[in-house]
């Protein structure tokens, strides 16, 4: 990539054999100019209106400026006009493969300003919902990410597999992907009968699933080929960026919320595994989150087992009032860390929320993830980072 | 709405208060690695912390503008927070009164007190910047604080610590106006490239409602057994 080519060599000939322009560079490196690529924001690799400015030498990405914004629909702001139990039906359009997961961090922190606590079933079933939405967007991550690499077939199972989880979310809750379940101090509703039958059989069916992926994808040449040692994070690096979730544990980082952060949910009493990589490539991506698949899918049939009875839903007053305070409450997405720092002034509705959601800042890397870089690792990175729109523009 | 099972008055749920009179456990405890990161970074920026406080477990520091840079450095370098959360800014400003031509003839929205109150750690006015840092080796977390000057709107950049500060303070740029000094290129993030106004302050309306109330303004429709509904049922019945 120097700039300045090396002089010409001397040919004992007479110049004015060099005729053409070829003849006359002979044996020495072409200089390229740069050029602009438009990556979206209509592109099948960035799951939606993401685009990416990248600035080439010949294969080489020179720079790359991710232009964000096409989505952003002002969530904070309309949480200020907002009650908030209308705030949930929001916040399921942040992060929509994985919307139940959303509502908990913001119930959570409404439960911690009000003082009250849901029933230990609703926090049971809150808790296996929330894996079932972890698994749902794994699967079809495990799938989808083959084919962005050129595997068709897996996208096929990974969509079909999805479909399972997600009939279960629309069994408890009746919305497949805006289930808009939670309610503060507890569930609107308990779980259907035959629900948890319904649930272990499936997970088992997940993990056989897990098992096809990994012969599929994760054991395949040219998938090892075209993901190992592409897009590394350092973890350090990754850390300052705010990089988290599966991103960041996939280059080595043993930081799991659910585990480490203030515990929150039925988490302190499960017995999981915090799965990590060490290497911080894309492939080490796949693979954490393949195993996460995994170990989302016996934490639900733990949960089933120890379900508890009871009611789903706290004594909370009819008109919900928060009393004054602010509040930090952050859990583990399946795309990373997701929190609101809400600030109540007493009122119906929150004086001001902020909303950090996980993919916008591991798409922040990106600017210095793709220098160097080869156009086609450009897909692959965006696959194995896995965002969602949503959740970057809010 | 919810599952209705408490009265209809407004007030503290019974549960709650239970608790209370039984153990009375404070919310705001800060536990061991929380107090002693918050111990550090007091003994760390020495006079330049304004205030300190909890919130719901979490520590937060209100810094002196001139130190925020600083207790960026301190985070990062000395105690481990090497993660970054996010950057964000708050107007304390109460919004215009409600239903007034101000706030574009919006009265759906709640009704907020009318009188300036700041949230833990205090503010000497209006604006502020806070930022959220967490340790992932040491996992523990703080929330960092720092006024801004309402006339000059000037805030020490973060980016040469935290790269990742980077689109935080660009989305702060563009929705509150404040000038990160340090920023390598505060552009338009989320917004279009010429937007004016900075849609979060306080007094910037919320354009959808200006345009068109609220439809929930129109046809509310009562809860079973309020007054309100059987009136209202009895007037649909008169109309049809």
């Amino acid at each position: 990539m120097s700039t300045t080519n090396p002089p010409l060599p001397e040919f004992d000939v007479d110049p004015r054999a060099f005729r053409t322009l070829a003849d006359s560079q002979l044996g020495v490196e072409l200089d390229t100019g740069d050029m602009i690529l438009n990556l979206g924001p209509q592109h099948p690799a960035t799951h939606g209106t993401l685009r990416l400015v990248v600035r080439l030498d010949g294969e080489r990405v020179v720079a790359a400026d991710p232009v964000i914004g096409y989505m952003h629909r002002g969530y904070e702001k309309l949480t200020e006009f907002r009650t908030y139990p209308q705030i949930t039906t929001l916040i399921n359009r942040i992060d929509w493969l994985s919307s139940f997961a959303n509502e908990v961090p913001f119930v959570d922190a409404a439960e911690q300003l009000m003082g009250i606590e849901a029933p230990p079933r609703a926090q049971y079933i809150r808790t296996i919902l929330t894996e079932l939405s972890r698994v749902a967007t794994f699967v079809l991550f495990l799938g989808e990410m083959g084919l962005q690499v050129g595997a068709i077939t897996p996208a096929f199972y990974g969509f079909r597999d999805r479909e399972h989880v997600l009939n279960l979310i629309e069994g408890a809750t009746g919305g497949r992907f805006h289930p808009n379940f939670n309610r503060i101090g507890g569930l609107k509703d308990d779980l259907p009968w035959g629900w948890v039958n319904e649930t272990r059989t499936v997970m088992k069916k997940m993990l056989d699933a897990c098992d096809t992926f990994e012969d599929l994808v994760a054991g395949n040449e040219i998938f090892e080929a075209r993901t190992r040692s592409v897009g590394i994070i350092p973890p350090e690096v990754g850390a300052a960026y705010g990089v988290s979730g599966s991103n960041l544990r996939a280059s080595g980082v043993d930081w799991d919320l659910r585990r480490d952060g203030k515990p929150y949910l039925v988490y302190p009493e499960l017995d999981f595994k915090v799965w990590t990589h060490p290497d911080g490539d894309s492939f080490a991506r796949y693979w954490v989150r393949l195993q996460e698949t995994r170990e989302s899918c016996r934490m639900v049939l733990q949960m089933l087992d120890a379900l508890p009875s009871g009611p789903v839903m706290a004594k909370v007053p009819r008109i919900i009032k928060v009393p004054e305070g602010e509040v930090w409450a952050e859990t583990e997405n399946p795309l990373g860390q997701m929190g609101y720092y809400v600030f109540s002034k007493g009122a119906t509705g929150p004086f001001r929320v902020k909303i950090r959601s996980a993919s916008f800042s591991n798409v922040s890397i990106l600017p210095w993830l793709l220098r160097g870089m080869f156009v086609p690792d450009v897909v692959t990175i965006l696959a194995s980072l896995y965002f969602i729109l949503g959740d970057i523009d809010r | 709405m919810t599952d209705v099972t408490g009265t209809d008055a407004v007030g503290e749920p019974e549960d709650a208060a239970v608790v209370v009179a039984d153990a009375a456990p404070d919310p705001h405890a800060l536990d061991e690695r929380h107090g002693a990161l918050l111990a550090r970074f007091e003994d760390e920026l020495g006079a330049a912390v304004l205030d300190t406080g909890s919130a719901f477990g979490m520590p937060v520091l209100r810094v002196q503008r001139t130190a925020w840079r600083q207790a960026a450095e301190i985070a990062r370098h000395t105690l481990a927070c090497d993660y970054l959360s996010f950057v964000a800014g708050v107007d304390w400003m109460p919004a215009p009164k409600e239903g007034g031509a101000e706030a574009g003839g919006d009265t759906s929205s709640p009704a907020q007190p009318s009188e300036t109150t700041y949230g833990v750690a205090g503010s000497d006015g209006r604006f502020q910047v806070f930022a959220h840092v967490q340790s992932t080796t040491r996992r523990c977390g703080i929330t960092l604080k720092v006024d801004v000057d309402e006339d000059a709107l000037l805030v020490q950049s973060w980016v040469p610590v935290y790269p990742g500060a980077d689109w935080h303070e660009r989305e702060t740029w563009e929705m509150y106006g404040f000038v990160f000094e340090g920023h390598p290129a505060l552009r338009h993030l989320y917004l279009p490239s010429g937007f004016e106004g900075h849609p979060l302050r306080k007094d910037f309306p919320l354009l959808s409602r200006v345009v068109k109330p609220w439809p929930g303004l129109v046809d509310v429709e009562g809860m079973p057994g309020d007054a309100e509904s059987v009136i209202s049922a009895e007037s649909a019945e008169e109309s049809s």
